[in-house]
């Protein structure tokens, strides 16, 4: 049985916090949710906070006097602090809502990067990001002039770091944008190591930290990057909600991302001041109700406590990492050391596309992703079109692990393997 | 499995033997098209004489759905003229395969079932509307392809 510890919920509480995890799908078969890494689903307690929020508080916040929008900015600012202490961020004015981890990329992107990088310079990013952490680094040296470099990955899914001892040696790195954990491998990259390279040569260091924050202890002002950005649906929270955190002194000299109201400090005809941090950067009318509730998410994975949730996923990795490498005609991609990776599962059936393989399997209702999860790069590199990937959360089972694998036992009969 | 079945002896058995799998070197036409949440890339290769579609091959990596759909395509339009491409519709395509039913019960999967007929459209449309400088014969193959799925 999985072990989470005592002081906080079993793992059959958790489960019975979520209620999407009682439904039949299809053919009256039980949810097997392992797609975790796109979203994960939510308890009770975040669904219940967004409802209460509607029912009783409803308001735009920072300006009114009324009651309901002096609650609801309460409630909004709440949340800042809640993040600040989850993450041991120092200051609260460094945490900056936006909509997602993309968004908060593109922010630094447009907003830093168009004052900070020129011709000649060089953004170093790796094979194994997600789009968001390539696309606008390709915009950005494509319009200024500068160039992109890749980190490699080795055979077992790490990145080759000695290259970037070499970009750096070069003395034009002007940024590292690198993912913390990466969505496809779950491989977790050596950050302490990368960002000491990076601050020894005065290097800015922008960290993905998507597929982190959700599954292990992180600390911000312990890692001492530059840039840190990760979405709320990932962890339990709604969607349209995503934190950049970024250094005081980085974004007081940064220009704003968009203009609008609450980023403004007076505005006049043909010209305006801007508003203190955070609020410089959150123009308009941002995503009150989930932001607000996104704190009973964080509340209920500090309840648990990361390391639980980490040991978790441990546990269910070694297990599965230890079924699938069983099973004939079976590839297995990332490292294959649970301490590595996080709960994450990327794999290749025989030759049979993995849309064929997550289609067969979902008529057992489980629900896993196939396709290039918004990695090509990556997808190029390990010479494939596509993979599927199970991913896990703090309410999978080993039993559901089980039905995965049994699941594939169909996707041989139906392709004859 | 129940339900509308997909994967079928005739789905599987073209997605192991695909027909017409491979390049025509030179060709009138090469189309590339690919599905960017799925991960299906083809390439479609036609060679055009007069109005009729002589040779046609394709090739790239996909899905069942996505193969067998693309071989059955290029076994139904060889010698084929122009007249015929425009007059031919997906549902002809989908129930060569028994597939009707993916146009209700799965939106995504209808796109790895089209592909090759969207490449199909464009590239003739491209064809004749382009290189041929013959917008009359290219007619709305732009449009249909567009409004494939």
């Amino acid at each position: 049985m999985i072990k989470i510890q005592a002081n906080t919920y079993s793992l059959e509480e958790i489960r019975s916090h979520f209620p999407v995890l009682n439904r039949r799908v299809r053919d009256d078969k039980r949810l097997v949710y392992l797609d975790n890494a796109a979203t994960t689903q939510k308890p009770n307690q975040v669904i219940d906070a967004i409802t209460d929020y509607y029912q009783n508080h409803n308001s735009n916040i920072h300006r009114a006097v009324h009651a309901l929008a002096e609650e609801s900015t309460e409630a909004f600012e709440a949340t800042r602090d809640k993040i600040a202490k989850f993450l041991n961020i120092q200051n609260r004015e460094e945490i900056i809502f936006v909509r997602g981890t993309t968004e908060a990329i593109n922010l630094v992107a447009y907003s830093w990067g168009r004052d900070n990088v020129e011709k000649g310079d060089i953004v170093v990013t790796t094979e194994y990001e997600h789009h968001s952490n390539i696309v606008p680094w390709q915009v950005l040296t494509q319009e200024t002039g500068a160039e992109l470099k890749y980190i490699n990955i080795d055979d077992n899914g790490e990145l080759m770091l000695e290259q970037l001892d070499e970009y750096l040696a070069t003395g034009k790195v002007k940024l590292v944008a690198i993912s913390h954990v990466s969505n496809v491998l779950g491989t977790i990259t050596d950050i302490h190591n990368v960002i000491k390279k990076c601050k020894n040569v005065g290097v800015k260091v922008l960290v993905d930290g998507a597929q982190a924050v959700p599954h292990m202890k992180v600390d911000i002002d312990n890692l001492d990057c530059d840039f840190y950005a990760f979405s709320a649906h990932k962890m339990l929270g709604p969607t349209g909600v995503g934190i950049l955190w970024a250094r005081k002194d980085i974004l007081e000299n940064m220009k704003p991302f968009q203009g609008g109201g609450d980023m403004i400090r007076e505005v006049h005809k043909y010209e305006t001041t801007w508003n203190d941090l955070p609020y410089k950067f959150e123009a308009g009318t941002p995503n009150v109700a989930d932001v607000i509730c996104f704190a009973a998410a964080i509340d209920y994975l500090a309840k648990i406590g990361m390391d639980n949730v980490r040991n978790h996923e441990i546990e269910l990795t070694q297990y599965a990492l230890e079924k699938m490498s069983k099973i004939k005609g079976l590839t297995l991609y990332g490292p294959q050391d649970p301490q590595k990776a996080s709960g994450v599962i990327s794999f290749n059936f025989n030759d049979v596309h993995p849309h064929d393989v997550a289609t067969i399997i979902d008529k057992n209702g489980v629900a896993i992703r196939s396709g290039h999860h918004c990695a090509q790069v990556l997808m190029e590199k390990l010479n494939v079109a596509a993979t599927n990937r199970a991913s896990f959360y703090i309410y999978t089972t080993k039993d559901e692990i089980d039905t995965l694998i049994d699941s594939l036992e169909q996707v041989a009969k139906v392709f004859k393997l | 499995m129940s339900g509308d079945p997909i994967y079928t002896e005739m789905i599987i058995e073209y997605s192991r033997n695909p027909s017409n799998y491979g390049k025509i070197e030179d060709a009138h036409i090469k189309r590339h098209d690919s599905n960017p949440l799925c991960g299906d890339s083809i390439d479609l290769y036609l060679n055009i004489d007069g109005k009729k579609i002589s040779d046609v091959k394709f090739d790239g990596k996909g899905c069942a759905i996505c193969m067998a759909c693309s071989s059955v395509l290029t076994e139904m339009i060889k010698g084929k003229s122009l007249e015929d491409i425009k007059k031919f519709e997906k549902d002809e395509l989908l129930s060569e395969l028994g597939l009707e039913h993916l146009i209700k019960t799965s939106p995504v999967r209808i796109k790895c079932a089209l592909l090759s007929l969207k490449a199909l459209k464009y590239g003739i449309y491209s064809y004749f509307a382009e290189n041929m400088n013959d917008v009359e014969s290219a007619g709305n193959l732009k449009e249909e392809a567009a409004n494939l799925y």
